[in-house]
């Protein structure tokens, strides 16, 4: 027979137990939520394949480098790693034994999330389904696929240190400012690119053209592209999280970034990046320079592009090209449509596009693709056209751009 | 509706809705797959009209996960999730559009002969089983997931034997159409295509039921 107190132990100890495993759910439910935040299902599964397996081909101007297996398998994923482990990777950019990551993985951003983050993105990571899959070695050119490289690249372009509130700035913009800065690691795309692969930090948002997918990341801090400092939060909310808006629709590699990351993220959160990203447009002027472009009537080209315009695309996007919002977006007075690098435009012009399907928006209306319809003449007075009319200011796009485009990658 | 700081106040004005049907949503899909997926007169764009929504979905998952590689067609679907695209393989599954001319064949009545053949009997020398043997004996497929052959053109349909037998278009294993396009020749493929694309659109082309037909081998698109 059992005593009292050993019974009352026994109870004590259940009931520790059950509130232990209760805070282990709770923080792998955050910890999926972070993941969620930094977007780590991107790179680290495979369309079609095991959820953080790994194994995704990411080419770059450097070579093919591939996702690694994130999954607790002990011997192919990070199943043998500890807290401290996967922290030190996030913060510093090396592996457990002190190897140098490429920076494909963001740890520029990432070395910006907290411990307390840090640690129950690994706990979440600790709960999925272990897969055996060993990682695939990059196949990088030579001198590439030297990592001590690395050192070099470091050197100039990582800056270790998790996120420092700015006290100056409300709680929110703060919040917004180490989603956007940290885990969300717009950075990575919305920062122009230099020869090494790098982006300098007092280039940081100011836009670039994204290396080997030749779609155009636009600047956050300039109102003439995705400075977003005219916008309205509910405008810039539900660009992020539903993947349309009022004002324009998330498209190419962002299109990504809302279906995997963003469309999941709580109200709190989106609204804390909207009120930090319209920070960062705030001030700039927005754009004044005219486009260069003569009036309609004095240039064949754009009376040309009117009538491709009406022909194929006023049905949708209407005569005064305000659109249909939000299903159909407006390109009268859409940043997306003027800024001074033209590829987006022809682009989607060219290989048309679905917004993201998320949970606010799970049926987008899709844009039709013109490749096979329209010339290269044809679409290049049809997006000269869109850049100039209804007061927009854009440069103009000659055809052999178009040609370019064609065989841009679509994936 | 919120007004916007320093944007011009038309853009607060109501401006039209799109109409909330699948037609409107699916514009995207018109310029190669045709009005209501009825089809154009390019060889190399199929008809996808009619065609059993499980197949459709079987083609519209395969295409979002590289299974099936097209690249526009993979471009298009990438960020779209299962219950949309079951929404529009069940869109496209239901529509009657009338079927396209069909245009003369360019092969001799000897190829035509031959493809005939192979469609009808297939070829049991060579263990190549009949296409009308899982396609039924009008061609117009079988529910939940085996499409019609009809009122397809040659190109495209020589053009996914080839993908088929070079791994290019892969379906859920046992992919049966990836071994009976390996057994096929270049000339069989050329018959088959020719032939296939010479049969003319019965009035009503929907698929037979599920289990009509026993078919002669394994298909994971099609379990039994």
């Amino acid at each position: 027979m059992l005593s009292l107190p050993i019974l009352l132990a026994g109870w004590l100890l259940a009931g520790l137990s059950a509130a232990a495993r209760a805070d282990d759910h709770a923080l792998v439910t955050r910890g999926e939520y972070l993941a969620r935040a930094g977007d780590c299902i991107a790179c680290h599964t495979n369309p079609g394949g095991a959820l953080f397996a790994g194994g995704l081909a990411m080419a770059t101007p450097f070579g093919t480098i591939y996702s690694s297996n994130i999954t607790p398998d002990p011997k192919t994923g990070i199943g043998s790693w500890t807290a401290d482990d996967f922290y030190g990777v996030m913060h510093t950019g090396r592996f457990p034994d002190g190897g140098l990551i490429y920076p494909a993985m963001p740890f520029g951003s990432y070395t910006k999330v907290t411990r307390e983050d840090s640690d129950a993105i690994f706990a979440y990571l600790r709960s999925v389904p272990p897969v055996r899959q060993p990682n695939r070695p990059h196949d990088l050119r030579f001198p590439f696929n030297n990592r001590q490289l690395i050192l070099g690249w470091r050197t100039l372009f990582f800056h270790e240190g998790e996120y420092q509130p700015d006290p100056t700035k409300s709680a929110e913009w703060n919040r917004g400012a180490y989603l956007v800065e940290g885990l969300g690691h717009c950075a990575m795309c919305h920062s122009p690119i230099n020869a090494l692969g790098g982006s300098s930090q007092s280039q940081a948002f100011e836009g670039g053209l994204i290396p080997m997918q030749n779609w155009y990341a636009p600047s956050l801090t300039s109102n003439k592209e995705a400075g977003l400092g005219e916008w309205s939060i509910d405008e810039i909310v539900d660009l992020l999280r539903t993947g349309v808006s009022h004002r324009g629709a998330v498209y190419g590699p962002m299109a990504e970034v809302t279906f995997n990351s963003l469309q999941y993220l709580n109200d709190a959160d989106v609204r804390a990046m909207a009120i930090y990203l319209k920070s960062l447009g705030e001030g700039t002027p927005p754009g004044a320079e005219v486009s260069g472009i003569p009036a309609p009537e004095g240039s064949l080209l754009l009376s040309f592009g009117q009538t491709v315009y009406e022909t194929h695309c006023a049905s949708c996007h209407a005569k005064d090209g305000r659109g249909m919002p939000p299903e159909y977006p407006p390109l009268a007075a859409n940043p997306s449509i003027q800024m001074e690098s033209a590829v987006n435009p022809v682009r989607m012009v060219l290989n048309g596009g679905f917004p993201p399907g998320t949970q606010s928006n799970p049926m987008p209306y899709g844009m039709p693709p013109f490749a096979q319809t329209l010339s290269d003449d044809e679409v290049a007075a049809v997006v000269t056209y869109i850049r100039a009319a209804w007061g927009n200011r854009g440069s103009p796009v000659s055809s052999r751009q178009a040609n370019e485009l064609r065989t841009a990658p679509v994936e | 509706m919120s007004l916007t700081l320093g944007s011009p106040a038309a853009h607060a004005q109501a401006t039209e809705r799109a109409p909330d049907t699948m037609e409107a949503r699916l514009r995207a899909c018109e310029p190669c797959h045709g009005r209501q997926g009825g089809g154009t007169n390019s060889d190399y764009f199929p008809r996808l009209a009619g065609k059993p929504s499980g197949y459709l979905m079987n083609q519209l998952v395969a295409f979002r996960d590289g299974r099936r590689r097209y690249p526009p067609m993979n471009y298009l679907l990438e960020y779209q999730a299962d219950p949309y695209l079951q929404k529009i393989a069940e869109y496209f599954a239901a529509l009657r559009p009338p079927p396209l001319p069909q245009p003369v064949a360019d092969v001799s009545a000897a190829v035509l002969a031959r493809g005939r053949s192979l469609v009808a009997e297939g070829d049991q020398a060579r263990g190549v089983p009949a296409c009308s043997g899982c396609h039924g004996p009008k061609l117009t497929g079988m529910e939940p997931a085996i499409p019609g052959l009809v009122g397809l053109r040659a190109n495209y349909i020589s053009a996914q034997l080839g993908a088929f037998r070079y791994g290019t278009r892969t379906a859920a294993e046992p992919d049966c159409m990836q071994l009976v396009a390996a057994s096929l020749t270049e000339s069989d493929v050329t018959a088959v295509a020719a032939w296939l694309a010479s049969v003319p659109v019965p009035p009503d082309p929907s698929p037979v039921p599920k289990g009509t037909l026993q078919m002669p081998l394994g298909c994971g698109s099609e379990p039994n």
